[in-house]
C-alpha cells in the first residue's frame, strides 16, 4: 500500500509535477501494481547473486584518446533556450 | 495475392525486371492511400527514400548493387535517431527533436542500400503493448481496424502486415517486437542481447532493450539481422562475436533438433485457440524430425512482476534526461526543478509518468532491496532455470502472448495491460533471442504466433527451425484485406 504523501515524495524525486488529481490516480494505480509485485517477496532468494545484465561483461575499456565529435552548433541546433555555446537555464545561485 | 518479400525484390531487382525507384513510389502511394486508415507512420521520409531508391537504382544498372538489401524498401520505430529526420519516440516530449547522427544500426542499414520510407509510430517510450499510449494517434492492426496492432512497436508491424513496408525495424525490451508480430502476423525476431548495437536508440531499459526486426518471412528476416549485427565500439555492451551468415544458416531442417514445450507457458491464461495452435505447431516440427521434450521453467509466473520492476527502474533513470535543459520540450519555471518538474509533466504521458514514478519508487531509499535488489536476484533464477533447460534442449517452443490482438481501449487497466507480456518477458530478462512465426489463426481470422526461444547467439539454429516450420506451412501466404 503507497500513501498520497509516498506518491508526493516519489513525484518530487522523479521531477514530475502532478495535480491533485493526478497524484490521488497515481496512488491508486501504483498500489495495484505494487500489490501484484509483492507476489515476489514469497520467493526465496537467500544466496542468489543479482543479475543485473543479460551478458556477463566487465569493464569494457577503450584507448584514451580524443576522437572527432560534433561541432558546437550542431549540438545546440535542438537547445530550447541556446546562448553563444551555452545551455541557458533559471539562474541557480543566488546574487 | 500475398505483398512480395524483401528478398523477392532485390532478386527482381538484379534481373533488372523491377526498378527500385518504382517499387519505393509504389509503397509511397500505398502509404498515401492507406495509412489514414492504419496509422503506421508517424513520419514519411518521401524525398529522402526516393532519393536513396534513385542511387539504388544506379548501382543495380552499374552491375553493382551492395547486397541482398540494396533498394529494400523499409520501416523505422520513431525510436531509432534518424539524422536530419525528427524523431520522437512518441512523445511530445520529443515532438520536435532532429536528431544530429544517424544510430549506428541506421548507417549499416544506409551502407546495405536499404531505403527507408519513414519511422513508425510507437507507444510512448516503447512502454506498452498496444501502441495506444503514442502521444500521437492510435494504429490500427491490418487484419481487423478494430483491434490493437500490439505494441509497443505496433507502427512497424503493422507497415509490414498491410503491405506498407517490405520490413522493418523495431525494439523488444518485454516483448515490443515478438507481440506485435504475432499479433499481425508477421515474422519478428528478438536477437540475444548484444548482438545488435543500441546506439542511437532512444533508451528505455538499458539492459533489456534489443533492436530486432520484423519480416514477411525468415529469409528476410535472416538478411536484415545480418545486416545490423556486429559488434560496434559506441556502445559498450555489444558482443564482439563474428556475425554469421544467417541466411546460409538456414538449410537444414529440424531433423535431429531436441525442442523444449515449457510447461508453465500452457497453463491458466492462454486462449484455447492459441493453445491449439501452438500445439499443432509442435506437432509439425515434430513430423519434420524434430525431438520434443516437455521442460519446467518454474519462475515463469514471477517474470512480469520482476520486469516491471527492473524495466521501470532503469527506464526512470534514462529518461531523467529529459529535464528541458539540451533538447526536446521545456516549459519555463521559476528555478532549474520547476522548470524540469513542468517541462515533464506536459511531455510526458500517462504511462511514462507511471512507469517514472514505479521505478522511482522502487529504487528509493528503504524500498531498493525489497524491490530492484529482489527483482536482479529473480531474474538470476529465471537465468538458470534457462541454463538447465537449454542443457536437456536445443530450443524451446511457446506461444508469444496469451491472446489475440485485443480491441482499442479493452487494456485500459494497466496491470491488464502489463499480463500481456507474460510469455516474451523471460527471454528479454535472459537476453536469449527469440523470434515469433506466424502459426495460424483463429476462427474470426486473427493471427497466431509461435514463438522459439534459443540459446544465446545461437540465432542460426534458431532461424533454421523457424524457416523450416514457415516451409512446411502456408500461413506466409495470406494476406490482410487492406485494399
Amino acid at each position: 500500500m503507497i500513501s498520497r504523501d509516498d506518491v508526493e515524495h516519489v513525484a518530487r524525486l522523479a521531477r514530475l509535477a502532478l495535480s491533485a488529481a493526478e497524484a490521488e490516480r497515481m496512488r491508486e494505480q501504483l498500489s495495484g501494481i505494487l500489490d501484484y509485485i509483492d507476489t515476489l517477496r514469497a520467493l526465496d532468494t537467500a544466496g542468489v547473486e543479482p543479475t543485473s545484465h543479460a551478458v556477463p561483461l566487465v569493464n569494457v575499456m577503450r584507448d584514451d584518446e580524443t576522437r572527432p565529435c560534433l561541432p558546437p552548433d550542431v549540438v545546440l541546433a535542438n537547445a530550447p533556450d541556446p546562448s553563444d555555446a551555452f545551455f541557458r537555464v533559471p539562474r541557480i545561485i543566488e546574487e | 495475392m500475398a505483398a512480395p518479400t524483401i528478398h523477392e525484390l532485390t532478386a527482381a531487382f538484379a534481373r533488372g525486371e523491377q526498378s527500385p525507384v518504382a517499387v519505393a513510389e509504389s509503397y509511397l502511394a500505398r502509404i498515401d492511400t492507406l495509412d489514414g486508415r492504419v496509422g503506421a507512420y508517424l513520419t514519411v521520409m518521401r524525398d529522402e527514400a526516393l532519393s536513396a531508391a534513385r542511387a539504388s537504382e544506379a548501382r543495380y544498372r552499374a552491375g553493382a548493387p551492395l547486397g541482398p538489401l540494396d533498394g529494400a524498401p523499409v520501416a523505422l520505430k520513431d525510436v531509432f535517431c534518424t539524422r536530419g529526420v525528427r524523431t520522437t519516440c512518441g512523445s511530445r516530449i520529443l515532438e520536435s527533436f532532429v536528431p544530429p547522427y544517424d544510430a549506428t544500426m541506421v548507417e549499416r542499414l544506409r551502407t546495405a542500400g536499404a531505403v527507408i520510407l519513414g519511422k513508425t509510430n510507437m507507444d510512448e517510450f516503447a512502454m506498452g503493448s498496444s501502441t495506444e499510449h503514442s502521444a500521437f494517434h492510435v494504429t490500427r492492426n491490418p487484419w481487423d481496424l478494430t483491434r490493437v496492432p500490439g505494441g509497443s512497436s505496433g507502427g512497424s508491424a503493422a507497415a509490414v502486415a498491410g503491405g506498407l513496408a517490405a520490413g522493418a525495424f523495431g525494439t523488444d525490451t518485454g516483448g515490443s517486437v515478438r507481440q506485435p508480430a504475432a499479433f499481425c502476423g508477421v515474422v519478428g525476431l528478438k536477437p540475444t542481447y548484444g548482438r545488435v548495437s543500441r546506439y542511437g536508440l532512444i533508451a528505455f531499459a538499458s539492459s533489456l532493450d534489443h533492436v530486432a526486426p520484423f519480416a514477411l518471412d525468415i529469409v528476410d528476416t535472416a538478411l536484415l539481422l545480418g545486416a545490423v549485427a556486429g559488434h560496434d565500439p559506441l556502445d559498450a555492451t555489444s558482443v564482439e562475436a563474428p556475425v554469421p551468415d544467417y541466411v546460409a544458416a538456414l538449410a537444414g531442417g529440424v531433423k535431429g533438433l531436441r525442442i523444449g514445450v515449457p510447461d508453465e507457458y500452457f497453463g491458466a491464461g492462454l486462449d484455447p485457440e492459441i493453445d491449439r495452435a501452438v500445439r499443432a505447431a509442435i506437432d509439425v516440427l515434430r513430423d519434420r524430425g524434430a525431438t520434443i521434450e516437455r521442460v519446467s521453467l518454474p519462475s515463469t509466473a514471477y517474470g512480469v512482476a520482476t520486469y516491471y520492476i527492473v524495466a521501470p527502474a532503469e527506464a526512470s533513470s534514462n529518461l531523467a534526461r529529459y529535464d528541458g535543459v539540451k533538447y526536446g520540450l521545456r516549459v519555463p519555471g521559476k528555478d532549474l526543478i520547476d522548470m524540469a518538474s513542468r517541462t515533464r509533466a506536459a511531455g510526458f504521458g500517462a504511462e511514462v509518468k507511471r512507469r517514472i514514478m514505479l521505478g522511482t519508487y522502487a529504487l528509493s531509499a528503504g524500498y531498493h532491496e525489497a524491490y530492484y535488489g529482489q527483482a536482479q536476484k529473480v531474474r538470476t533464477l529465471v537465468r538458470r532455470e534457462f541454463e538447465a533447460a537449454f542443457a536437456r534442449v536445443d530450443l524451446l517452443a511457446a506461444p508469444t502472448t496469451p491472446g489475440v490482438a485485443f480491441t482499442h481501449g479493452d487494456k485500459a487497466d494497466p496491470l491488464a495491460m502489463y499480463m500481456n507480456d507474460v510469455y516474451t518477458i523471460p527471454a528479454s530478462m535472459t537476453g536469449l533471442p527469440a523470434v515469433s512465426v506466424p502459426c495460424g489463426f483463429n476462427a474470426a481470422g486473427l493471427p497466431i504466433g509461435l514463438q522459439l526461444i534459443g540459446r544465446a547467439l545461437d540465432e542460426p539454429t534458431l532461424l533454421r527451425a523457424a524457416h523450416a516450420y514457415e516451409q512446411a506451412t502456408p500461413w506466409r501466404h495470406r494476406s490482410p484485406a487492406l485494399g
